[in-house]
């Protein structure tokens, strides 16, 4: 309990941390919602700084490869089934042939690819997070 | 067959408790639509098998692979690789950038009523032709499992639409996640104790399986005839069937990454890093499901034999036939049931996602500009939306009939999907010259040619096909690409441009992305 004799009611005309509500004057930031916080953001500053150009560039060296390596993989499977037959009818592993194998391999060359995804993913989530501590925002 | 009306009825009365509970959560447009971006990762990456293992996983690839042998299985190998797309490319900027749709992404920096008219429209044809897919399984089921008790296909695709109506209506998305996770659990499950059962019957040895496996017997036009079932080329026959692999493998791999109903599962979770993380989960439930298809299908051929199934329901009974060979009639009810549970939440999968994107591209966006006039308008529109699609599936489905392979059919889906959706989402992410009018075209371009491809194929046409491939996926994929390129070098949109920074920050960072509402 503090004591009756502080008497909270402030006084007329004083500085208070409080935002006045004239229409013509901008929010102060404590006072943004989400949306109006995220608009302030110069994304091109952001865009263009070497933090976020080094993220891409990590992004891309894993992604682009992958995705070649993936198709590429993939697209053998179909392409010599459907054109080398004699070839995938070869029996391998006593009935079972390399058309089959091929097949089967394609499963664990899919999560193997989504295991380093998973593990390169790590690494640029934390170089977005250690972006994220210092964005450029613009001045109203 | 009063156990598999049984079984029907737990699953019914499951789910509906499940609507029930979470209509009674709280409301609001992110709980409906998103489920309030609540769920976990292992939850949504359940709720993507879910999803994606539908009627044509179970019924169909089983089917083509006791009928056409190895040739079958390309369908498993494509609709698992075909993550590798979503989970590189796809998944993680559009939980960033997006809201509730696939367009969100594609409005960010294009004018947003033509990009959002067209997405719809394009949402609500893939949607469609899923849909048929699903309830021609379900009908061909149903028409075969309880012809005893007086329930015909038409009853039984009425059922399933006013089942899937309710779900989505009362419980939005997170009724329709959990119906998702439930059935998941229920389709694993059956599907490892059909595959123990299978290899039981071979003495657990996999060497006398695939001895099996190398000579099925049937007849064809009357003759006995033994073929190698790990030979290929049994369906994609020369001149064309290599082409029609790859044209296929082109659409599996390219389509998954354009499913509305599997992109709009991404909004549900909290964060990009749980919306890749699911997609993992998800990746290890289908591939497991899609290597056991070498048991549902190669067993249905060596177990029940083609001419038994296509005396009892033709290649979509596949997998019911074989269950009730190893384990009765109660398995074979247990099994259906699995199967009706698939379809009925795959189709209310389906139905939240075109209702969704009614509601949320083309009612709130295209006709009022961007602004709810009344608070929950935008629910309620949805809700309306899914009775309509509700209504227009059942009549197609029952117009349609139980006809062809679901497997095929679900595969021109991911044609349309392929062509039309796939070119604007990754060109829009990687490309800063695309516009408005590149999306535009390229969304259409990629729609007409691939339907027009279907129309004029053999599966529609027959022998005078002007179109030699049964699906289109070779030629409209390149064409959808092709329409957005060159609609987009017709002129400069600067506005679009300038945006490109703001959405590769945002898709690349998660900074500004939708958080996950508090309880």
């Amino acid at each position: 309990m503090k004591s009756a004799s502080v008497d909270p009611t402030p006084t007329v005309g004083v500085a208070t941390d409080v935002a006045p509500l004239g229409r013509d004057d901008a929010k102060p930031a404590h006072e943004h919602t989400a949306t109006e916080d995220v608009d302030l953001v110069d994304w091109d500053r952001v865009a263009a700084m070497s933090e976020f150009q080094s993220l891409l560039t990590a992004k891309a060296k894993f992604i682009a490869p992958a995705t070649i390596f993936f198709v590429v993989y993939y697209f053998a499977l179909p392409i010599l089934v459907g054109y080398a037959p004699r070839l995938m009818e070869t029996k391998v592993l006593g009935e079972v042939n390399l058309a089959y194998l091929f097949a089967l391999s394609q499963f664990f060359m899919a999560w193997l690819l989504a295991a380093l995804y998973l593990r390169a993913a790590g690494r640029f989530d934390t170089m977005a997070k250690r972006l994220l501590t210092h964005i450029p925002r613009r001045a109203r | 067959m009063s156990t598999a009306l049984i079984m029907f009825l737990v699953f019914i009365v499951v789910t509906l408790g499940i609507t029930y509970w979470s209509a009674r959560q709280s409301s609001g447009a992110n709980s409906f639509f998103a489920a309030g971006r609540r769920i976990t990762a292992w939850q949504n990456g359940v709720a993507v098998a879910g999803d994606y293992m539908s009627a044509a996983s179970f019924l169909g690839i089983a089917g083509i692979i006791a009928f056409q042998g190895y040739d079958g299985f390309m369908y498993s190998v494509g609709w698992l690789v075909a993550y590798l797309t979503v989970l590189l490319i796809v998944a993680e900027p559009l939980r960033n950038a997006g809201k509730y749709t696939m367009a969100d992404v594609l409005a960010y920096r294009l004018s947003p009523r033509p990009v959002r008219a067209m997405a719809a429209l394009s949402t609500l044809t893939v949607s469609t032709f899923y849909m048929i897919a699903q309830m021609v399984g379900a009908g061909a089921l149903v028409a075969l499992l309880l012809k005893d008790s007086g329930i015909t296909y038409q009853t039984a695709v009425i059922g399933v639409g006013l089942l899937m109506i309710t779900y989505v209506v009362f419980g939005g998305m997170l009724a329709t996640t959990w119906v998702q996770i439930v059935k998941a659990i229920l389709l694993m499950s059956g599907t490892v104790l059909l595959s123990l059962l299978v290899l039981a019957r071979f003495d657990f040895s996999l060497v006398k399986f695939f001895d099996a496996i190398a000579h099925v017997t049937y007849l064809e036009n009357g003759v006995q005839v033994t073929k190698d079932f790990f030979q290929p080329g049994l369906r994609f026959k020369p001149p064309y069937g290599p082409l029609d692999l790859i044209s296929l493998s082109m659409a599996l791999i390219f389509g998954t990454a354009g499913l509305p109903h599997i992109l709009v599962r991404f909004y549900t979770v909290p964060d990009a890093k749980t919306a890749r993380i699911s997609v993992v989960w998800a990746m290890v439930l289908i591939g497991a499901f899609y290597i056991m298809t070498t048991f549902l299908g190669f067993g249905a051929a060596t177990l029940v034999g083609r001419d038994t199934i296509l005396a009892n329901g033709g290649t979509n009974m596949s997998a019911p036939l074989l269950a009730q060979a190893l384990g009765g009639d109660i398995f074979f009810a247990f099994v259906a049931a699995i199967a009706f549970a698939t379809i009925l939440a795959v189709v209310a999968g389906l139905t939240i996602s075109a209702s969704t994107s009614f509601a949320h591209d083309f009612y709130t966006n295209v006709i009022h500009h961007g602004k709810e006039r009344n608070p929950g308008e935008e629910v309620r529109v949805a809700r309306i939306t899914a009775f309509v699609v509700g209504a227009v599936a059942i009549t197609i489905a029952i117009l349609l009939g139980p006809t062809a392979n679901v497997a095929f059919l679900v595969a021109l889906a991911f044609a349309v999907a392929a062509s039309a959706n796939l070119p604007v989402i990754v060109l829009s992410l990687f490309w800063k010259r695309f516009n408005t009018t590149g999306a535009v075209t390229g969304l259409a371009t990629g729609l007409v040619a691939s339907i027009f491809l279907i129309v004029i194929s053999p599966s529609l046409m027959g022998t005078e096909a002007l179109f030699p491939l049964e699906n289109p996926g070779i030629v409209s994929i390149p064409l959808g690409f092709l329409g957005a390129v060159l609609g987009t070098l017709v002129r400069r949109e600067p506005a679009a441009e300038e945006k490109f920074a703001e959405l590769l920050v945002r898709a690349n960072t998660g900074l500004g992305a939708e958080k996950a509402t508090e309880h």
